[in-house]
């Protein structure tokens, strides 16, 4: 206990500079006039108003997006290179000011103040540095086609792009966003979630600090049904990227074909299954599994939310798992002992409290928690159900809240069918040290990401995203890029082909 | 990108002597800066040699000894190859840290380099003899790219799952090889430097690099800023010393995994034998070049002479890929070559630290000489001497810039590689014909075409047998794009995705699985 004052501390009553729409370098009151609240939900209380985008502001951001990316532009002739340098500039000031981010991130968003400064904020830096070394390194190819023709590809930015963020990890969505779009020399039209939009438009204020011209980057907070719709049906924006729940994807993806057809990727919901065999390392796979399903209050996509755990071992598994939930301190997220902080808002928390509901009533065991904490704020106990069956709402759809579904089974065929059976596939993980079940299991899976003996291990070099309804396409490492690019194949008459 | 940033030097340097009080960007230099660093660099450590040997390095603008420098020889070389092989050794720091940490160190090491420029470009300046103009803005710069190139590539540089044949799960890891031994030349000692390190250590090799005895100063420095930037300890060893003893030492070193060599045709040939008679390293070679550079009857002509003036004269004529062979067709040759005269009698040959200055000094009283051999060769052999042929200043080994015209293939001076500020310009009347002309060369380094017309570029840029070939342009490089040699100007590409192969052992690991699905 006494390391943890060697512990960085939160910057205390941080101030809040940053509350207008950013377009062109410049920060603007909404067309409207209108703001909204902002709130800090480990209280329920308003932290500050911001300025409420809309479609008028929409069309200010595109146009000024679109102007930043004509041909002969600043941005247009810059060298890849540069592209890469601003970005690395960018992560160091993010570095600079990592702690002031962590300390508003968590007032904003309810996380935990030090998971938020070693984790969120070196995934954020870590990310625009990965994509900082890439700008220069998307390469086109040669082609050796029929006929007396020299062929090559261009790798080309798409355009403006607008782009949709979750509030569930503010800056590092903002990042993983933002890397490979600009690495590709796109601009960009970006919306933060109205419930956390502050540390993004501190990102803008290092954006311009950073160097990057105006148009390129532009940030408008506000809500889903107005500039969120706008973004996805804009004809002036040539691909939205969106990552939230499956409900609204399915909206962002017609939105895009009634408009102009632009082109899409979503980063969706999950059931994801953690599947625990007898031979695993049960102390491991326990407290993997623990932090699997309840990290960030159990609001991750990659939540490991169904756990299969074999039969000879499924007892002493619970009895562990419930043992190790009932110690999960739930607290402010600025005491360093706290390991879960609030849910985001008060909608969320009766969501989440309305599944422990339907648990009940559908006949799962609850073992531990189950009801909300304190009076203040959004805060629900660490849950754990066991004896869930396949069919009972919590194990069926996403919760998005700190509670543990743990089913038993016997065979490897059953659980493979069992896990697959859902409309979901973001990722999946298997415990054991058999390397025939593991080589097995991660084949089958249809998830995006297979995990072997490990959870949540995400870096920014390996793509990620979903099999059916959870999203299309990946975000992060070399496949990221291709999201963000159009390729034009330029063919050229050649008087005489020789090899 | 070298010619783009040359031609605002070269603006730089015009205002400069117009307008005193223009916000120039290159800074008074310091013409003696002081040298901080003499010894070998092994594990992070600074050391004598072995045998307590030193040799002098020489300021080439005096023929003056700018001070003693410790000399490895092979006791030297078998210390910093222990060092190496055990900062390689499986679970070593080096080995167990992340590709990105690799990457992140090279670009803090990108960083240090940048803040101490000018200070790097005074001591390069010193040691070389190249104007410290440009020193400060195109080496310098073009080093601090190089490395946070590659510092980008180290987590990125990915094996492949391979759908084989069968019940089985086939991928492929990208390793580093191991100890690699290293050896630069003096004419861009500190880039070649970078070019070394950066790929090697992007993918987690360890390195024993030997610079060359004539400008061993700024390596040694740069190993200095490794340490602070925080390598660990015997991942990097620099080490100054002669060809024949150290150099050799590495080529045949049996603990040595791959050695890449810059430098002459005539030692590389040495390096690949001692790599075939000890243990098999691989090989990489960077070897010499007789560069064509074609001027068609429909170019530019005032774009065609200063490009060429440059890709002749660059460097003091000590390039690798030197444009030493200008072939102009018929039509235009008379008027090129008066032009490119009068360019060559107004270059500006003088004190490297003289911001107005365009060529300094060559590297060394061996190569003077040489250069003085080739210039008396072509007198004798009939080319006509348009202006230049002698040498320049009365101490220091400056030549006058020199502009050979009606040069026939045949001479030694259109044959080989001369090195120094000599220009040999050919007649030719048709494309076909100097195309063959321009290929008749055991060397393939580089070429280039001057013209408008879309076809004739494409014939010839596809026809050239060389490892770049320019397009209205010359000497334009970036980290991004390959370079290196067809035939005996080398083995293997530098720089670009391509450098990183050079570094790299593929290894194919193929796992039995109960029952394979697509």
């Amino acid at each position: 206990m006494a390391s943890l004052q060697l512990m960085p501390s939160p910057v205390p009553n941080p101030e809040i500079k940053y509350t207008k729409i950013f377009i062109n370098n410049e920060w603007q009151d909404s067309v409207s006039g209108k703001v909204f609240p902002v709130y800090n939900p480990a209280t329920g209380e308003q932290i500050c108003e911001v300025q409420e985008a809309d479609k008028a502001d929409v069309d200010k951001a595109v146009q000024a997006a679109r102007l930043a990316f004509s041909l002969g532009s600043v941005w247009r002739r810059m060298d890849a290179s540069e592209r890469g340098r601003l970005l690395s500039k960018l992560a160091d000031l993010v570095e600079r000011d990592s702690v002031y981010l962590a300390t508003i991130e968590s007032l904003d968003s309810g996380k935990p103040f030090l998971p938020t400064l070693f984790v969120d904020l070196q995934g954020t830096i870590k990310t625009l540095r990965y994509f900082a070394g890439y700008a220069d390194k998307i390469h086109g190819t040669s082609i050796p086609m029929d006929g007396e023709y020299l062929t090559f590809t261009r790798y080309e930015p798409i355009g403006v792009c607008g782009q949709i963020i979750p509030w569930n990890f503010p800056l590092m969505m903002t990042a993983w966003k933002l890397g490979p779009a600009l690495a590709c020399g796109n601009t960009v039209v970006l919306k933060p979630a109205e419930q956390t939009p502050l540390t993004c438009l501190y990102i803008a204020a290092l954006i311009k600090e950073a160097g990057f011209p105006p148009g390129v980057i532009n940030i408008l907070p506000g809500f889903g049904p107005t500039a969120g719709a706008a973004i996805a049906s804009h004809m002036g924006i040539d691909k939205v990227a969106f990552t939230g729940s499956t409900e609204v994807g399915k909206l962002i993806q017609e939105a895009a074909g009634k408009s102009n057809l632009k082109r899409v990727t979503l980063e969706l919901g999950g059931k994801n299954p953690n599947i625990i065999f007898a031979d695993a390392d049960l102390d491991l796979a326990v407290e993997q599994a623990h932090q699997g399903v309840f990290f960030n209050a159990g609001q991750c996509c990659t939540a490991g939310s169904r756990i299969y755990v074999e039969e000879p071992i499924y007892d002493e598994f619970v009895r562990r798992s419930v043992e190790r939930a009932k110690r999960r301190i739930v607290g402010s997220p600025f005491d360093p002992t706290t390991e879960q902080g609030p849910q985001i808002s008060c909608e969320q928390q009766n969501r989440v409290l309305e599944f422990i509901q339907s648990g009940i009533s559908e006949g799962a065991k609850l073992e531990c928690g189950g009801k909300a904490l304190g009076l203040k704020g959004f805060f629900i106990e660490p849950t754990v159900f066991s004896n869930v069956r396949d069919d009972m709402r919590i194990a069926r759809e996403e919760i998005f809240g700190p509670v543990q579904q743990i089913m038993k089974f016997k065979t490897i065929e059953e659980v493979i069918e069992r896990a697959n059976n859902s409309d979901y596939g973001l990722v999946a993980a298997v415990f054991t040290n058999d390397i025939n079940k593991a080589m097995t299991i991660s084949t089958a899976m249809q998830a995006g990401t297979v995990w072997i003996n490990c959870f949540n291990a995400l870096s920014t070099q390996c793509p990620f995203g979903g099999y059916k309804m959870s999203g299309n396409g990946r975000e992060l490492g070399e496949n990221g890029l291709k999201e963000y690019s159009e390729v034009k194949t330029i063919t050229m008459k050649m008087v005489a082909k020789n090899s | 990108m070298l010619r783009t940033v040359l031609s605002r030097v070269s603006t730089r340097l015009s205002r400069l002597s117009v307008c005193h009080y223009s916000a120039a960007a290159i800074p008074a230099p310091n013409t003696q800066p002081d040298v901080q660093y003499n010894k070998l660099f092994i594990n992070n450590q600074w050391k004598d040699a072995i045998s307590g040997k030193t040799f002098p390095t020489i300021n080439p603008a005096t023929g003056e000894v700018i001070c003693q420098v410790a000399e490895a020889d092979e006791a030297d070389v078998e210390v910093a190859v222990k060092a190496a092989r055990n900062a390689f050794a499986l679970g070593s720091p080096w080995r167990r840290m992340d590709a990105s940490h690799r990457g992140l160190l090279l670009n803090r090491l990108a960083d240090a380099i940048e803040r101490d420029s000018a200070y790097l470009a005074e001591l390069e300046t010193l040691d070389n003899g190249k104007p410290y103009a440009i020193s400060y803005a195109v080496d310098l710069p073009t080093v601090v790219k190089c490395l946070r190139y590659y510092g980008g590539w180290a987590d990125k540089w990915e094996g492949k799952t391979i759908p084989i044949d069968g019940d089985y799960f086939c991928y492929t890891r990208h390793e580093p090889i191991g100890v690699c031994g290293q050896i630069i030349p003096w004419n861009f000692p500190l880039l070649m430097l970078a070019w070394k390190l950066g790929p090697a250590l992007a993918t987690g090799n360890t390195v024993v690099l030997k610079t060359a005895e004539q400008t061993p100063l700024t390596a040694l420095y740069v190993a200095s800023l490794i340490k602070e930037v925080g390598f660990p300890e015997g991942v990097v060893n620099i080490l100054s010393g002669m060809g024949p003893t150290a150099g050799a030492a590495i080529a045949r070193h049996m603990d040595v995994d791959k050695v890449a060599f810059t430098g002459s045709t005539e030692v590389g040939h040495l390096i690949q034998q001692a790599s075939g008679s000890s243990n098999l390293k691989k090989v990489t070679l960077e070897l010499g070049g007789k560069s064509p550079n074609i001027i068609l009857s429909d170019a530019n002509m005032e774009d065609a002479v200063e490009q060429s003036h440059f890709a002749l004269f660059f460097n003091q004529g000590q390039c690798c890929c030197a444009g030493s062979r200008t072939y102009v067709q018929a039509d235009i040759y008379d008027e090129f070559v008066e032009r490119s005269a009068e360019r060559a009698k107004r270059r500006v040959v003088g004190d490297p630290f003289d911001l107005k200055t365009e060529q300094g000094p060559q590297v060394d009283q061996e190569q003077f000489n040489k250069i003085l051999g080739y210039i008396s060769s072509g007198k004798r052999e009939g080319a006509k001497l348009m202006c230049g042929g002698g040498v320049a200043a009365d101490r220091g080994y400056f030549i006058q810039p020199t502009v050979f015209g009606d040069v026939q293939d045949n001479m030694v001076i259109a044959r080989e590689e001369i090195f120094g500020p000599v220009m040999q310009i050919l007649k030719f009347k048709t494309l076909e014909e100097v195309v063959t002309r321009a290929n008749d060369t055991k060397y393939g380094l580089a070429a280039a075409v001057f013209t408008k017309d879309i076809d004739k570029a494409n014939y010839v840029s596809n026809a050239l047998r060389a490892g770049t070939v320019w397009i209205n342009c010359y000497d334009v490089f970036g980290a991004q794009a390959p370079f290196g040699g067809y035939k005996a100007s080398g083995n293997g590409r530098e720089l670009g995705e391509y450098g990183l192969d050079n570094y790299t052992e593929v290894k194919t690991v193929t796992i039995k699985v109960p029952q394979k699905n697509s």
